[in-house]
């Protein structure tokens, strides 16, 4: 019995509104189904049912993109410098709603209320605010002296990082003058529906956001809709592949946002508590629910020991419990589908002949949950080193030099990111010019910002959110 | 004979706006401000040299917090200002058709474009490293990138016409990147200006960050000029023969130097000249090895 | 004269000049800023309510090394800060006395017979506190004046100035000497930190201390601002965890100066607690040196059993 055992410290949820039922956002109000049926969500860590949202059917895809079509015409005539104060609207009216949208987004995605107040709602913010300033000044982005938009954007997100996905997709979107329907993912789609709401707060023009709720039906109804100008998608190597194929036989622009496999590589010179520190918020942070996570530790043979003794006497201070209590570092698998994934892979693993560990880990009763896990004696040919766990569960190599870790950390179809750990700077500076990675962390780890471009090499998909590299997705050029 | 009851209006002291509070001229000396009308409006205070000195003291002392700031709060703070320009829109325009004479219209117009000004410069802080740095594919192992830098204090002579939106358009140009400011008003018509630090000083900006003095600027100007601890000088508001004064006392310590060379169109959407004039160029060179 | 150190796993190997102590501690691994500060911060905002809150508190008074260390002290001053210590809040006797007093030498005979019975320790900062810029035989004599007058735990100060220089030796043999001068007298060992400023010499001069034989390494005088801070405190619980692992004794930590809300000090005990763990979080093994704070540790406990916030005219200044 530890000493100091910290108390329950629940975020209230009586500041959330959550309605009983959601149609659709389309055209500047919420509609009902015409052609589709309704759904429930549920909070992964209780599994209650929080609200009954509508799955769109085709007819109801139609009527939305007829709606942003009809929209697009003004809004991209619209004044940028008048365009960007909408969007400057919409970033404070997230700031103010912050707590609340933060417990929404923990009580339908299950990770804990730390991450979603901390990380996730001030970057969904910052994204408004970083490209609200680039609406009026796309002159000077280098794209040529007076780019323009696409037109309509079709766009379907993951339920990791619901509205900052969101974010990633709209913001951009509209400070290039698109509009945009938006089909959050199946299992999180109420600070989508939120976010609907704060666009009639702001006096948006209808039909320049839509949001229309559903699952995979709905999402390829979505990209294959021909009244669209541009797909974006951020999900899954496989369902980006058949998105890939579907754009490349109409000739659509898209832009994808998948998997990854990224190698966090830890040299024998590094801080070692701060690189342990790196680990657990490269595969623990959202419970591995990250694309960039840094699901494969590499760590240099010399500092071996030390660095998984250092990680294990860590991972015994990880608190694992209900989203919703301030001090939960890691939440809710946010779907039994997702659960029984990660579970098979594990067991694979062990299979496989790699040594599990998890630290001692109460998990309670309802709800669906995953024990962080480390998995050692990992090799390349093992499959939990090849494939996507996305789970809280860390595979962990071993480099005798630098260029073994270079082969080993691109050995992979995949390059979204990568992790380097060493006090040497020109160590550093070489490994990130090696990586075959779209982004490279240097003596940190899942580090996001409006400002930093972010996306994959190869198969973790292609095209760039964040900074001026991401407007080029959504303009003419 | 006047109705007994009329109320009679509490009329402002206008002061001057130094490292976040009001002081009156050190000199206690003020100078008469009139109306497009040549109406007594305001005895503006007339600031000395010593003024000019303490302001620059303020900007230097506001400088490393400001330019150490990250680019987003800079950029929020500087939206707040508009935020709370666009609240009391009713008084500027009021004050700059006194001062300028312009119709409600033309007042409204200019009014509405100084805010959008603000909101414009605040989508720069965040930005302009993209656009003005650069990584350099040097021949050799290294990596070499360059960066854009706040020079550090800037003295701005805003342009004696143009009260309000002048005033914006050459004063958030200078503090987007963190650099600070101390800003010599209009002559003519200071009034907005003053108004202006109203809103500065109540919308999160670090007292010493922008210092604005009212006065004549054949006197203050050439201490601005002269200081060897100011960085950087707009001569927007000197006439042709004080800007060849100033631009020679300024080279003493090499300040950068912004002589504009057309007469401004301040509704027009500006170039980056003005933020760049004001940020130096840093290049790192550093190995890539293992 | 060898010394002997060893870092974690490595066999123990025996120094015996400045650049042997100097390969030791700069091969210690690195301490990046951004990185330690950041986890500081995130576990700064954990939430500690309740019945938790309410252990917290008392454990923080008990933890109170209650100081006065300034030129104006008197007798009576003293006198007053022992009382103060012994019944920290005379309207509710079940708060807990706190761990020590901590005071200028030549009233430590004070403190010790005011204290006497108490089970409350009587801690003297001792040489030539806080510049520690003077021979080391006036140190000595200063740590031998502390000791007869009747304290039972001595707060020296390193020289940083030669630290700084690169003589790592001079540091090392000092403390040596001054444990050697303590006896069985508990000896912390202050490194202040606000003027080793990086997190590189902190780390390097927790385990310099703990090799020359420190029983408790100590953040700040109080006199120099930057004093004790989480990011600081937390490299230093760090640094005895891992000497505690490589060489099998423990030390303790003392945070100290700045430290003054009830809510600084849960900071403090949740860094402890997820970081070197249980066993230090225990009066004898974490001190927090403090004297405005154990007002408010009083005022948070009292609102805790109440309900209510109280005010400053509810608990007594010493």
């Amino acid at each position: 019995m530890p000493k100091f055992e910290y108390a329950p410290a629940p975020e209230s949820r009586s500041i959330v509104g959550i309605r009983e039922s959601y149609g659709l956002f389309i055209d500047g109000k919420f509609t009902d189904t015409v052609d589709g049926r309704a759904f429930k969500t549920i909070s992964p860590a209780t599994e209650e049912v929080l609200a009954e949202v509508t799955e769109a059917g085709p007819e109801d895809v139609d009527r939305a993109v007829k709606a942003a079509r009809k929209a697009y015409e003004p809004w991209s005539a619209l004044a940028p410098a008048q365009r960007s104060k909408y969007l400057f609207r919409i970033a404070r009216i997230i700031q103010e709603r912050a707590r609340e949208l933060a417990v929404l987004e923990s009580l339908d995605n299950g990770k804990p209320i730390r991450e979603s107040r901390d990380v996730d709602i001030p970057l969904v913010a910052a994204h408004f605010f970083y490209y609200a300033g680039w609406a009026d000044k796309l002159e000077h982005a280098g794209f040529g002296p007076a780019p323009k938009p696409l037109g309509v954007a079709g766009q379907v997100i993951p339920w990791n990082f619901p509205l900052l996905m969101l974010a990633w997709k709209i913001a951009p979107a509209l400070a290039c003058g698109n509009t945009v329907v938006l089909k959050p993912a199946e299992t999180t789609p109420l600070t989508a529906l939120a976010f609907a709401e704060i666009c009639q707060q702001a006096d948006l023009p209808p039909g320049v956001v839509n949001i229309v709720t559903g699952a995979g039906d709905t999402g390829r109804a979505l990209v294959e809709h021909p009244g669209i100008d541009k797909v974006a998608f951020t999900g899954s190597t496989e369902v980006g592949k058949q998105i890939a194929r579907s754009c490349a036989a109409s000739g659509r622009k898209n832009t994808l946002e998948l998997g990854g496999k990224a190698a966090n590589i830890v040299f024998d010179d590094a801080a070692i508590d701060q690189a342990v520190e790196g680990i657990v918020n490269g595969i623990f942070f959202n419970q591995g629910h990250v694309c960039c996570a840094g699901s494969r530790l590499l760590v240099q043979e010399s500092v071996y020991d030390e660095v998984l003794t250092s990680l294990k006497r860590r991972l015994g201070s990880l608190r694992l419990g209900d989203p919703l209590d301030k001090n939960t570092d890691v939440g809710a698998i946010n779907s039994a589908a997702q659960l029984a994934k990660i579970r098979e892979l594990s067991d694979i693993g062990e299979a496989e002949g790699a040594e599990r560990w998890s630290p001692p880990c109460e998990l309670p009763a309802h709800g669906f949950w995953f024990p962080p896990t480390i998995f050692t004696g990992v090799s390349q040919a093992h499959r939990i080193a090849r494939e996507e766990i996305f789970g809280p569960v860390l595979s962990v190599l071993t480099f005798r030099t630098p260029a073994e870790a270079i082969e080993k950390a691109n050995n992979t179809p995949y390059g979204l990111s990568a992790g380097v750990w060493t006090e040497k700077g020109s160590l550093i500076l070489r490994m990130a010019a090696q990586l075959r990675a779209g982004v490279v962390w240097a003596n940190t780890f899942n580090r996001f910002d409006p400002a930093s471009p972010f996306g994959g090499y190869k198969e973790s998909g292609y095209g760039r959110e964040g900074g001026r590299h991401g407007l080029e997705a959504y303009l003419d050029v | 004979m006047s109705d007994p009851s009329t109320r009679v209006q509490v009329r402002k002291t206008y002061k001057l706006y130094i490292g976040g509070a009001f002081p009156r001229s050190e000199s206690g000396r003020s100078y008469v401000v009139t109306d497009h009308k040549e109406r007594f409006a305001a005895n503006a205070a007339l600031a000395s040299r010593k003024d000019a000195r303490d302001a620059v003291t303020a900007a230097r002392k506001a400088f490393p917090g400001w330019s150490g700031a990250t680019a987003y709060n800079r950029g929020q703070v500087l939206y707040r200002v508009a935020e709370l320009m666009e609240g009391r829109r009713a008084q500027f325009v009021a004050e700059v058709r006194a001062a300028e004479g312009l119709s409600a219209a033309k007042a409204e117009a200019a009014v509405d474009a100084a805010i959008d000004r603000w909101v414009w410069y605040a989508g720069w802080s965040d930005k302009i490293a993209q656009v003005r740095g650069s990584s350099n594919p040097v021949a050799g192992p290294y990596f070499n990138f360059s960066l854009p830098e706040p020079t550090g204090v800037v003295a701005v002579l805003a342009p004696a016409e143009s009260s309000l939106l002048g005033f914006v358009a050459v004063v958030a140009p200078a503090i987007v990147s963190g650099s600070t400011v101390v800003v010599l008003a209009s002559e003519p018509h200071p009034l907005p200006a003053v108004t202006l630090s109203e809103v500065l000083a109540t919308s999160d900006v670090p007292g010493g960050v922008v210092n604005v003095l009212t006065g004549r600027v054949a006197e203050v100007a050439p201490w601005l000029a002269s200081h060897m601890d100011v960085n950087a000088i707009d001569l927007t508001g000197a006439d042709d023969a004080l800007r060849v004064e100033l631009a020679i006392a300024a080279t003493d310590n090499l300040k950068r130097v912004f002589r504009p060379h057309t007469p401004d169109d301040w509704t027009a959407t500006p170039p980056l000249n003005r933020m760049l004039a004001y940020l130096e160029t840093k290049t790192v060179w550093h190995p890539a090895a293992t | 004269m060898p010394r002997v150190c060893a870092a974690q796993g490595i066999q123990p190997v025996t120094v015996t000049a400045t650049t042997d102590l100097r390969g030791f501690l700069h091969g210690l691994p690195g301490v990046d800023r951004v990185g330690a500060e950041g986890r500081a911060a995130m576990l700064a905002s954990r939430s500690i309510k309740t019945t938790a809150k309410q252990w917290a508190l008392d454990m923080a008074i008990s933890m109170i090394d209650l100081t006065t260390l300034e030129g104006q002290d008197t007798p009576g001053k003293v006198r007053a800060l022992c009382a103060k210590a012994r019944h920290p809040d005379p309207a509710d006797l079940t708060a807990p006395h706190v761990a020590a007093v901590c005071v200028y030498p030549d009233l430590a005979h004070i403190a010790a017979s005011e204290l006497k019975g108490s089970g409350i320790h009587v801690a003297s900062v001792a040489t030539a506190f806080p510049s520690g810029r003077t021979s080391l035989d006036v140190k000595l004599a200063d740590v031998r004046y502390a000791i007869s007058s009747g304290a039972d735990e001595v707060d020296m100060v390193i020289d940083r100035g030669a630290f700084l220089a690169g003589d790592y030796a001079k540091v090392h043999d000092e403390i040596v000497a001054v444990k050697e001068a303590c006896g069985e007298t508990h000896l912390k060992v202050i490194l202040e930190t606000g003027e080793l400023l990086t997190y590189d010499n902190v780390r390097r001069a927790s385990w310099l201390a703990m090799l020359a034989g420190a029983d408790f390494i100590k953040t700040s005088t109080g006199k120099v601002t930057p004093a004790a801070t989480l990011p600081v405190t937390m490299i230093m619980l760090e640094a005895v965890r891992d000497y505690r692992d490589a060489h099998g004794r423990q030390v303790g930590v003392k945070p100290a100066g700045g430290i003054r809300t009830a809510k600084d000090a849960i900071r403090y005990l949740v860094l402890v607690n997820e970081t070197a763990g249980d066993d230090w979080l225990d009066p004898d093994w974490f001190r927090l040196g403090a004297s405005s704070l154990l007002n408010d540790l009083l005022m948070q406990r009292t609102k805790m059993a109440t309900g209510h916030y109280s005010g400053p005219d509810y608990f007594t200044l010493d």
